[in-house]
């Protein structure tokens, strides 16, 4: 984690050592203070008076001058590494593999990202202002008041002592409670952002009441963890206040007794109880700094929990395959989300020649998408061999293979961002023309013009568009990348039978690249070159299609099913 | 500002006791605080010199500040207690609020708004407005009181003194206004990019799959640094000048101790003749009260900054709080058990006035009737949906249900009476068994599993490692298929009057599909539905087909009679065959 302070390295020195010096200046106030006392009053030197008092204002503005580039170097510091951190921890969650997302959800590196990262900032930039200024201030009381005398002074050691163990008993206390309201926190967010995305659900189906019950009963668990952790943490205050007031009037009786005994002076007696004052002073303000550093720690543990997830695929130095006859061939594959869990895919094997379009069918769950995620590696077979240009996938390295697949999902998936810019993640160098020759083939050059072009702007989830223009879109967007294998999950199931054939063809036409399509209906694989069948992860029929509609009982009825009445 | 404050009152109205408690004991402890260091003065006057020093009244006055510290000790704990206590309830009120009011907002408000700039109001806005009001009720009270209390004793030592102090007051004062209003411009700014960063950052993670599909993460992360650059300067000079109200505080501290020490001293001195008596040691506590004076002062722009802060957060609180919501008529009714005779009269509608969508549209759909909407992608097919459910009103024209303009119903009773799938499938974080009965929530695990059954979703769901109680998780567990029919088995809980279906089997196999249609068929009976689709075979026997063009509708018949016509229907029929 410290390795953010990367190029902040000198302000986070400088910004603690100007602050030091601040204080430092402030120490010598109330020797000029004793100044007027012992000579301008005594004498009365008016003059003297007022030239110490000069004195006083100028020690204040040069202190003032210290101060504010502290906090610059500090704001700077503590700004900017936070945004280093933001940077890494996008770039951390951008970069991990399907299963990492699957397990560390959405809506909690949102948090990671939001009040995590400010509750960091926030505490290095306490840290960096505080750092040297209390213990030092703390530390050069007590110095004093031992020079002052001995005697009476070590109950100042004995009071810091205490004082620190109520402090860490405190934040020990707090720390595993604020824990949990960052949970409970997480909850929150992610019942809200439900609730967002399912508005209209929601309404259909008058849920608004039981969702707003659900919002309340896990806002009031929140608000339980806060007050109990808020409660614990309002504690320290008070404790530390006893603590110092007690050992003032400690100090009394024990001052009271050496001033009898002509060990000490009254004026000592009060410089000690001075030091007290100071002390407690100082120390409430430490152990606040300590307890926004211990939020920020925790927050920074959550942050680099993430930073530290290591990917958990390794990709090979491959960058082009070898000779073959086949584009893509499957040995034996078998895919289990989960230990325990039941095979998403069970021992399949197939080949596909370049070129081929090749259908994959079957019911809801039996493991189509499964199957074709294994070929870009977005997951890894538990078992067998994905090969792809007559190299196992996991040669290759990760840009080769994903610019040769190419998938486009169930779920139309647009930004928020221009035509021009949804399409170039295909590939980012791709030309005005190259797009359009995209939109052609994706049969979407009319939604774009009808759009107002290329710069025209979708907004977010292409909420301006239907749910047939916006896979269209996503077709487009993949055909950009000219891969050498695109893979249609279903997704063109918003468009009319008209537009969806044209697509096909289209596609045939105008690239040369493998097509392997899935699909719920067998009009949409009919015309394949080869169809593979699958029914609860198994391949049970492969062939053209009156190959399968005479030799596989699975495959005629979806046939059937699908109107093939004609 | 006015406006802002009254919104808070409304919220601090109902945490009135602990906000009187609080107040009470901060006050409490603020007294006792200032008046301890007096009797532990008087202690050390008695320690004079060696054998003269008084044990009797070190006794007494041992005991007296003994108890005032128990009490404060006590005070200070409550006043934090309750301080956190209202905060917290504050906070739990507005989020609950927000909630409530997303539910009331119309859907075009939700359509127009980037979910993360609203998800960040309800989240870290109103953490920040906590912040601010924690900070800022609990110093605030103590900081004023503090100040209050130092100027009386103040003035009982030395008038001339204190009147200076008060002078030089409203320095201070007017450092601090200079500092909050840049403050104030550079938060706003700040809140500003930081919405932006979170809106981006929400639709990446989103959809991070797709950007890691599309080796996307250099140019997200291009992208996220620009707008993190952005955000860097901004927060860099917001932060900044955030933390320059301490060392200015501070300076003018100075400047008023400088003062006193330099009057103090020519009083003793007798120079100044109009404040005589000042003896070392009245100089030496009315210095000491002068720290105590300002200090309070630092404490008191400490929580300008935060309170700055918590008001620019809490307009974006409000903003969302008082947007128009979308609001039944005051003397509307409830529709109760409706027939299902739907009529659509001379309808006008688009979402944005410069391009009409759906242009003088006419229909009469009697109870129990099917009918289908057909046409190609983008005609208009969903806004109708969207106007028959009233996410959308009615430009011109009207809709009436048994008769009834739909805009004289509620608008929870007008939709619960209509069942509606959707082409996208929305799951939320729970059970499958509460996901079903999400239209029913009282309904028991026999209803949910037999609804379940209709639609043939039990053996799939049966296969889960916990069955109806799994957890589905915000993705991935299940495939949009099972989705779909977690969403059906939902209408066939409720086996509403109406239906809407919205290409809603699009995402299923046909086999299964067939089965859905035979169950949705048990279902419409006798109910009036509507159905949406691309594939024509499924709506082949419907009732009255709707083959709509450009927001309007071109042809209207039975399968039969348009296929006779050699319309547009016919055209589109056939295109899909081959």
């Amino acid at each position: 984690m410290l390795s953010y302070f990367k190029g902040y390295r000198l302000q986070a020195f400088l910004a603690p050592l100007f602050k030091l010096s601040e204080a430092l200046l402030e120490l010598l106030v109330p020797l000029v203070v004793a100044d007027i006392i012992d000579r301008g009053v005594a004498d009365h030197d008016t003059r003297y008076i007022l030239w110490r008092a000069a004195l006083l204002v100028g020690i204040a503005v040069v202190g003032f001058g210290f101060a504010v580039t502290a906090q610059w170097f500090s704001a700077k510091t503590a700004v900017g590494y936070s945004a280093k951190l933001k940077s890494a921890l996008f770039g951390t969650v951008m970069g991990l593999s399907y299963r990492q997302m699957d397990e560390v959800g959405v809506s909690r590196m949102l948090t990671r990202m939001g009040s995590d990262a400010m509750q960091v900032q926030n505490g290095i930039n306490m840290f960096l202002r505080l750092l040297l200024r209390s213990p030092f201030v703390v530390f050069g009381a007590l110095v004093m008041a031992l020079i002052v005398d001995p005697g009476t002074a070590w109950l100042l050691a004995v009071v810091i002592p205490v004082l620190s163990v109520i402090v860490a008993g405190v934040i020990v206390g707090c720390l595993p409670r604020y824990r949990s309201v960052q949970q409970n926190l997480d909850e929150v967010t992610r019942l809200a952002s439900e609730n967002l995305s399912g508005a209209r659900v929601v309404r259909a189906f008058a849920g608004e009441e039981e969702e707003k019950r659900k919002f309340d009963r896990q806002n009031r668990l929140l608000m339980f963890t806060q007050k109990v952790a808020g409660h614990i943490g309002a504690l320290l205050n008070p404790l530390t206040y006893l603590v110092v007031n007690g050992g003032i009037i400690a100090l009394l009786w024990v001052g009271g007794l050496r001033v009898d005994h002509g060990e000490l002076t009254q004026g000592q007696t009060v410089a000690i109880y001075n030091y007290m004052a100071t002390i407690l002073v100082e120390l409430v303000k430490l152990a606040n700094l300590i307890l926004t550093v211990t939020r920020a720690v925790a927050s920074a543990r959550r942050i680099s929990e993430v930073l530290a997830v290591e990917p958990d695929q390794t990709f090979g130095t491959a960058t082009q395959g070898v000779e073959s006859p086949f584009a893509i061939r499957y040995e034996g594959v078998s895919l289990r989300y989960s230990e325990g869990a039941a095979d998403a895919v069970s021992d399949v094997s197939f080949e596909v020649m370049r070129g081929e379009t090749v259908g994959i069918v079957g019911s809801t769950g039996s493991g189509k998408t499964s199957l074709l995620s294994l070929l870009p590696r977005f997951y890894d077979p538990t078992e067998g061999k994905v090969l792809l240009d007559g190299l196992d996938v996991k040669e290759y390295d990760k840009e080769t293979l994903r610019r040769k697949v190419h998938v486009v999902g169930q779920q139309a998936v647009v930004f928020a961002d221009t035509v021009r810019g949804n399409l170039l993640w295909g590939n980012p160098a791709a030309s005005d023309e190259e797009l359009w020759q995209a939109l052609r083939i994706a049969q979407a050059e009319d939604v774009v013009l009808a759009k107002g072009g290329l710069d025209a702007f979708l907004e977010e989830g292409g909420r301006n568009l239907s749910g047939g223009q916006r896979q269209r879109l996503s077709i487009a967007r993949a055909l950009v990348g000219k891969p050498s294998v695109l893979i249609l999950d279903d997704s063109s199931s918003a468009l009319d039978n008209a537009t969806d054939k044209a697509l096909r063809e289209a596609i045939k036409e105008g690239t040369d690249c493998t097509l392997l399509i899935i699909s719920q209906r067998s009009t949409g694989v009919k015309g394949a070159d080869k169809i593979l069948v699958l029914d609860d992860g198994l391949a049970v029929g492969w062939g053209t299609h009156d190959e399968l509609l005479s030799s596989c009982a699975v495959y005629r009825e979806i046939y059937q099913a699908t109107g093939g009445v004609r | 500002m006015k406006g802002t404050l009254r919104f808070l009152g409304r919220y601090i109205a109902k945490v009135k006791l602990p906000l009187a408690l609080g107040v009470l004991t901060t006050l409490v402890s603020v007294g006792l605080t200032l008046y301890t260091p007096v009797l532990f003065g008087r202690a050390i006057d008695e320690m004079v010199g060696v054998g003269q020093v008084d044990f009797g009244v070190i006794a007494t006055l041992s005991w007296q500040t003994a108890v005032m510290i128990a009490v404060n000790v006590l005070c200070q704990w409550v006043s934090g207690v309750c301080f956190n206590n209202l905060t917290f309830r504050i906070t739990k009120d507005m989020r609950v609020d927000m909630m409530a009011k997303l539910m009331r907002l119309p859907l075009s408000y939700l359509d127009t708004h980037r979910q993360g700039e609203t998800l960040g109001r309800i989240t870290s806005d109103v953490e920040t407005v906590a912040d601010g009001l924690l900070m800022g009720f609990s110093q605030l009270v103590s900081g004023v009181a503090t100040i209050l209390a130092t100027l009386v004793f103040m003035f009982v030592i030395n008038w001339l003194i204190a009147l200076a102090v008060v002078v030089l007051t409203p320095l201070s004062l007017f450092v601090a206004r200079f500092i909050a209003r840049r403050i104030h411009s550079g938060f706003a700014r700040q809140a500003e990019t930081r919405a932006k960063q979170t809106g981006y950052v929400n639709e990446m993670f989103t959809h991070q799959k797709t950007v890691g599909a599309y080796l996307g993460e250099a140019r997200a992360a291009k992208e996220f640094e620009e707008i993190n650059g952005e955000w860097e300067k901004v927060a860099t000079k917001a932060v900044f000048y955030s933390s320059l109200t301490n060392p200015s505080t501070r300076l003018v501290n100075a400047i008023v101790y400088a003062a006193v020490a330099a009057l103090g001293a020519l009083s003793v001195t007798g120079t100044l003749s109009l404040a005589e008596g000042l003896t070392v040691g009245g100089m030496s506590i009315m210095l000491s009260y002068a720290n105590q004076y300002t200090k309070p002062f630092n404490e008191i722009s400490g929580v300008i900054t935060e309170l700055q802060n918590a008001f620019v957060c809490c307009d974006r609180v409000r903003e969302l709080l008082d947007a128009a919501e979308e609001t039944d008529e005051p003397n509307a009714t409830r529709l109760v058990s409706p027939r299902g005779d739907i009529d659509v009269k001379d309808v006008s509608f688009a979402y944005d006035p410069h391009r009409p969508l759906i242009e003088h549209l006419d229909l009469r759909v009697k109870a129990g009737e099917r009918v289908a909407i057909v046409g190609p992608t983008g005609c208009g097919k969903t806004t109708l949906i969207n106007l028959l459910m009233r996410f959308y009103d009615v430009d011109k024209g009207e809709i009436d249900v048994d008769g009834k303009d739909i805009r004289t119903l509620t608008r929870p009773s007008l939709r619960y009476h209509y069942g509606m799938v959707l082409q996208e499938t929305w799951i939320r974080h729970a059970t499958v068994a509460d996901n079903i009965a999400i239209g029913k929530p009282d309904a028991t695990r026999e209803e949910i599993e037999q609804a379940a059954k209709e639609v043939y979703a039990d053996s799939f769901i049966r296969r889960l490692p916990q069955g109806y109680d799994t957890v589905i998780e915000d993705d991935g567990s299940l495939s949009v298929g099972q989705k779909q029919l977690l969403c059906i088995a939902r209408v066939m809980l409720i086996k509403p009057p109406m239906l809407i279906l919205d290409e809603a089997t699009s995402s299923i196999d046909t086999r299964t599909e067939i089965k859905i249609q035979k169950a949705f068929g048990t279902l419409m009976q006798g109910k009036t539905s509507f159905v949406v689709a691309h594939r024509l075979q499924t709506v082949m026997d419907a009732d009255v087909i709707l083959v709509m063009k450009d927001g309007h509708v071109v042809e209207t018949g039975t399968h039969d009679a348009l296929m006779a016509q050699r319309g547009f229907y016919f055209t589109l029929f056939n295109s899909g065959l081959n």
